[in-house]
């Protein structure tokens, strides 16, 4: 047996990109080959924010599995640091306490519960989750349901976080509290983040830069940078301006 | 009040079944409770007899409790090796459901010359009449598991032991006790054919000798006592698995 490590939890000791090299990956079916990616490249530099953006079905999740090393590219190259995934829906287990479940990346690298525990108890804290460790997911309201969610990718303690869509699933009003609470936890916890979104005003908030992607065969057919300060709003005029561009780059007119 | 309202749909059904079932042997007269004893002859038996019928009550309870165990242990192991092993899977899962088709009697002969007339094959043939449930329960609450959350377990680098230790098996329990549930009262009729054959007490045994020598009230009475001992076992596990699983319990609102 390994003694695992005793020190506070070590998250992140180095910085380290993503790099997407014309991927193309496919799919076999029943009616076919499935096309996902196509010549797909994308770069994200150490702790740079990337959202990722485009239609339903452009193979963004697929792109987030082939960051994290869950699927295999049929050609082209992905280098990346390890990355954590933080899936669409929350996947909290419905029998562990809010404490347990963030704390589930910590056992799932062999910490027992006690140690487990006492390493995630203080992010609690800081995540505004104070009081709910033992409540199970059922009890716990959606925006809270996506912190614990958060932070357990966050407490993987790999350099590059992956989240798919992580606030598709919340009303309007919770989803701009999230955004402007994920920008902080960033601010004081950098990472390489790749952040994959149909909502195209998301990523203009959240991402140093963004990516636009073509309908499947999914690749990138825009980049846009995002050089503003933060905290972003949804209204001021050059967030409403990129999110023009980039709406234009997805083919969409208003 | 609310404790009536709970309590009053069982007992008036039972009440009125009783009732029925009393009129309709008094209406057909007395050669006919020879058949079918009437609820107060059954009644008389129960206490006339009160004495051999404890006595072949702890043989066939203990059989039957002895049997389930031995059927969840069996019933769970398989059902961990079949979600593991495709090859298992596809070799033993249809010997599996084959062995739910053999009738006891082929078995006995062949379970009393391995194993002699005393527990041993009564046991055999309880857990493999009450194994089924449980290995398809199980089976189905491991596999029950969202692959997402597989996938998102080996992003962070969960060996799969881990992650079937901290997710899949916990998965897994409502459906292990869904599978025990079904197996209690399946275990209990299956005590009652293993007695049949090379036995000589049990409930089960009970009810073959006294059949023939018309003693019918007797047989009824032992039927009464092995339905009331498996809706208390069925019982018992719900409120065990209340206690231990209060997140896969969800309370049904009462209409009021």
């Amino acid at each position: 047996m390994i003694e695992a490590p005793q020190q506070e939890p070590r998250l992140v000791d180095e910085a380290a990109g993503v790099t997407v090299q014309a991927v193309r990956r496919a799919f076999r079916t029943r009616r076919g080959e499935l096309l996902a990616l196509q010549d797909m490249s994308l770069r994200a530099a150490p702790r740079e924010v990337v959202g990722v953006v485009g239609p339903s079905g452009c193979g963004k999740t697929t792109l987030l599995e082939l960051v994290c090393g869950l699927q295999k590219p049929d050609a082209g190259a992905v280098l990346s640091a390890p990355a954590a995934l933080m899936p669409q829906r929350d996947l909290l287990l419905p029998w562990l306490g809010a404490l347990d479940n963030a704390a589930l990346a910590l056992r799932a690298r062999g910490l027992d519960r006690r140690r487990a525990r006492a390493a995630a108890a203080p992010w609690l804290e800081r995540f505004g989750l104070a009081g709910f460790e033992h409540a199970r997911p059922a009890h716990l309201s959606g925006g809270m349901r996506q912190r614990v969610s958060f932070l357990r990718t966050l407490l993987a303690g790999k350099p590059v976080l992956a989240l798919d869509e992580p606030f598709a699933a919340l009303d309007a009003i919770t989803r701009a509290e999230m955004q402007a609470w994920l920008s902080q936890v960033l601010e004081s916890e950098p990472r390489t983040v790749l952040i994959v979104t149909h909502d195209v005003e998301e990523a203009v908030v959240l991402a140093d830069r963004v990516v636009v992607m073509s309908p499947r065969p999914g690749r990138a057919v825009a980049e846009l940078e995002v050089a503003l300060p933060r905290p972003r709003r949804r209204t001021d005029p050059e967030v409403v301006t990129l999110r023009e561009r980039a709406l234009e780059a997805l083919g969409v007119r208003e | 009040m609310k404790l009536a309202r709970r309590h009053l749909p069982p007992v008036l059904l039972l009440a009125a079944l009783i009732g029925i079932w009393e009129g309709y042997v008094d209406l057909k007269g007395a050669a006919f409770s020879l058949i079918l004893p009437s609820p107060h002859q059954v009644a008389d038996a129960l206490y006339h007899d009160r004495s051999l019928l404890w006595s072949s009550f702890l043989l066939t309870a203990e059989e039957v409790l002895l049997g389930t165990l031995v059927a969840c242990a069996l019933g769970f192991a398989l059902a961990v090796a079949i979600h593991f092993s495709h090859a298992f899977r596809r070799a033993v899962y249809p010997l599996v459901v084959a062995s739910q088709a053999v009738p006891v009697v082929i078995l006995a002969p062949v379970l009393a010359f391995w194993l002699g007339f005393g527990i041993g094959p009564k046991l055999v043939v309880v857990a493999l009449v009450s194994f089924f449930s449980v290995v398809v329960t199980t089976v189905a609450g491991l596999s029950s598991v969202d692959p997402d959350l597989l996938k998102l377990m080996r992003s962070f680098d969960a060996p799969r032991r881990r992650t079937f230790r901290l997710i899949e098996l916990p998965a897994a329990l409502p459906g292990v006790f869904t599978g025990a549930k079904i197996a209690v009262a399946v275990s209990v009729i299956g005590a009652v054919f293993a007695e049949w054959n090379g036995s000589d007490a049990g409930l089960g045994y009970l009810i073959l000798t006294s059949i023939p020598q018309l003693l019918s009230a007797r047989a009824m009475a032992a039927v009464v006592i092995l339905a009331l001992f498996a809706v208390l076992l069925f019982g018992l596990l719900a409120l065990v698995e209340r206690a231990a699983l209060p997140w896969a319990y969800q309370p049904r609102g009462e209409p009021s």
